[in-house]
């Protein structure tokens, strides 16, 4: 082996020599393991000096976590009337956010993919775009929306929209620039203008994925939408947070459970869903 | 034989007619929504939402540089590494509940309705908002970022526990069969067989959540559990827009660096 192909890693620690029984050498290079457990161990204590993570408060009050937690059962069964409207609420707000933000993203994301625009700088534009956009916590762009369009379901809804822009829309361009260009070609050589054959190859290619893509993401915005409610962006979190504010933990048990069988009923009938689709 | 014509229109006109099918769907579609825009209301602030926009981008755009650059424990480098702790530290915790459990529920390990049970269990845990895991454990260890670093450790349950279920699924159980074979002992069957196949992929989990944690930290700060989210909030809240432009700008930065950073290492334990 070349002196120039070791890193600076296997220059410190020298690769082990095996002599074959054909009298040829070869080399085996030393494992990383224990770099990697060294940073990850440096990694951890600095962690938890900084965070203040103790063994024994955790051992010695950990009951206290399941005080909370015992308390709501048995839930409040009465009290589910008084669900259902925020538990609509949140369903449909993620509908219309999630099926918002996959359509405002779809223009977004053929520009910037690599395949169909070709110039580097606009496509290197609307990445970042992206990628600025999806590092903006949730959180803030419903507290922002809530100060714009006053409180309730809309603020939520925006928000739920501009995190689905963003999640969908960079697995959507990802997608267009792995798609077979082969029949895009075809049809441009065919005379069809750009957007048309865009609209005949590429379209009906991306089409299942980018579904089961948005389908997989109103799932997660359903549990998501439900934190929204604690800045006052409508929907379940309303409801959660006041209840827990004033300790009547068996509504609040009352309240998990209807979100839990939401959630699986909406899981199952989109993986379902997602199954049809590919 | 007769005569095929290769225009586009010609060629096009001859499609399969689904329109029926697509109209059923998009009528099913306009139905949906707007039976969920009729749940859309706000309590309008009387027309000023142009001017409220205008004043928080203004504010969010012109940062206030001197917490963006201090290092004491009210600046914005301070909060962003203890936000890195909890994420990390989380990770790791989440990562040494959910392989249990993951074992657990994964079906070609254990009997299937112990399997079904573990699953439902780990679905369960990510049901709870994690807001309420944060009210939670701050009964446990008090206000901070201690109570914040248990949080994100059991938000990340769900997801860990879903991806290393499917990794252990997919496990080739001929390796272990040859390596018996070989005369392996049951000790040396997980050092070779077991451990190399689920490692890559275990880690790239593992990073990809840790991503995903220093996103979600914001969650915690509301309700006092530590990282960058309380004075992110508070400085909303108090309309104090240049600091919210400082504090968003330097978590902005850190992300997309880790992300990046992140992408990277996957790429490479994907090749392997």
């Amino acid at each position: 082996m070349k002196r120039s192909e070791l890193g600076i890693y296997d220059r410190i620690f020298k690769p082990y020599s095996y002599t074959l029984p054909n009298g040829k050498k070869v080399d085996e290079k030393r494992s990383r393991l224990p770099m990697v457990l060294l940073i990850l161990l440096l990694a951890t204590i600095v962690s938890g000096e900084v965070t203040g993570f103790r063994i024994s408060t955790l051992v010695r009050r950990i009951n206290y976590f399941f005080v909370m937690l015992f308390d709501m059962f048995p839930p409040d069964w009465s009290y589910m009337a008084q669900v259902w409207t925020p538990l609509w609420d949140t369903i449909k707000m993620s509908l219309l956010g999630s099926a918002i933000g996959a359509v405002l993203c779809v223009p977004f994301a053929v520009l910037s993919s690599s395949n169909l625009v070709k110039q580097k700088a606009v496509t290197a534009f609307f990445k970042f775009f992206f990628s600025v956009v999806r590092t903006l916590p949730t959180l803030v762009v419903a507290l922002i929306a809530t100060y714009v369009f006053g409180l309730g379901t809309l603020a939520g809804t925006v928000a739920i929209a501009v995190f689905t822009f963003a999640y969908c829309g960079k697995i959507l361009y990802e997608q267009i620039e792995t798609v077979d260009m082969g029949s895009h070609e075809a049809l441009e050589a065919l005379g069809m203008g750009r957007l048309s054959a865009i609209r005949y190859s590429v379209w009906p290619q991306v089409l299942p994925s980018f579904l089961s893509t948005v389908l997989f993401c109103f799932e997660g915005n359903v549990r998501y939408a439900s934190i929204l409610g604690y800045v006052g962006a409508g929907g379940l979190g309303l409801i959660l947070n006041e209840k827990i504010g004033w300790r009547e933990y068996s509504r609040v048990g009352m309240i998990l459970i209807a979100l839990f069988v939401a959630v699986v009923v909406i899981e199952t009938l989109s993986s379902w869903l997602r199954s049809k689709l590919t | 034989m007769t005569e095929i014509k290769l225009t586009p229109a010609e060629t096009l006109s001859k499609e399969p007619k689904k329109w029926i099918a697509s109209i059923f769907v998009a009528l099913i579609a306009l139905f949906l929504m707007l039976w969920s825009g009729s749940a859309l209301e706000s309590n309008s602030t009387g027309g000023s939402g142009l001017s409220v926009a205008k004043g928080i981008v203004l504010g969010i755009l012109h940062p206030t540089t001197d917490i963006l650059f201090t290092i004491q424990s009210n600046g914005v480098p301070y909060l962003l590494l203890e936000t890195m702790c909890i994420a990390f530290l989380g990770t790791l915790v989440g990562a040494v509940i959910s392989i249990p459990l993951a074992f657990l529920g994964a079906g070609n390990i254990v009997p299937k309705p112990v399997a079904v049970l573990f699953r439902v269990v780990v679905m369960a845990i990510r049901t709870i908002p994690s807001f309420v895991y944060g009210l939670m454990f701050i009964m446990v260890t008090g206000p901070g970022a201690f109570a914040g670093l248990l949080t994100m450790s059991v938000c990340s349950i769900g997801m860990l526990s879903k991806m290393f279920i499917e990794t252990i699924e997919d496990l080739d159980k001929g390796i272990l069969e040859s390596l018996s074979a070989a005369g392996c002992n049951t000790f040396d069957k997980i050092r070779y067989g077991i451990i190399p196949q689920l490692m890559p992929s275990f880690a790239s989990t593992l990073i990809y959540r840790f991503d995903m944690n220093l996103r979600d930290a914001t969650v915690l700060g509301i309700v006092g559990a530590g990282g960058i989210g309380a004075p992110l909030i508070f400085a909303m809240n108090s309309y104090r827009w240049n600091d919210v432009g400082a504090i968003l700008l330097g978590l902005v930065v850190l992300v997309l660096i880790v992300e990046w950073f992140s992408s990277r290492l996957r790429t490479l334990l994907m090749r392997g």
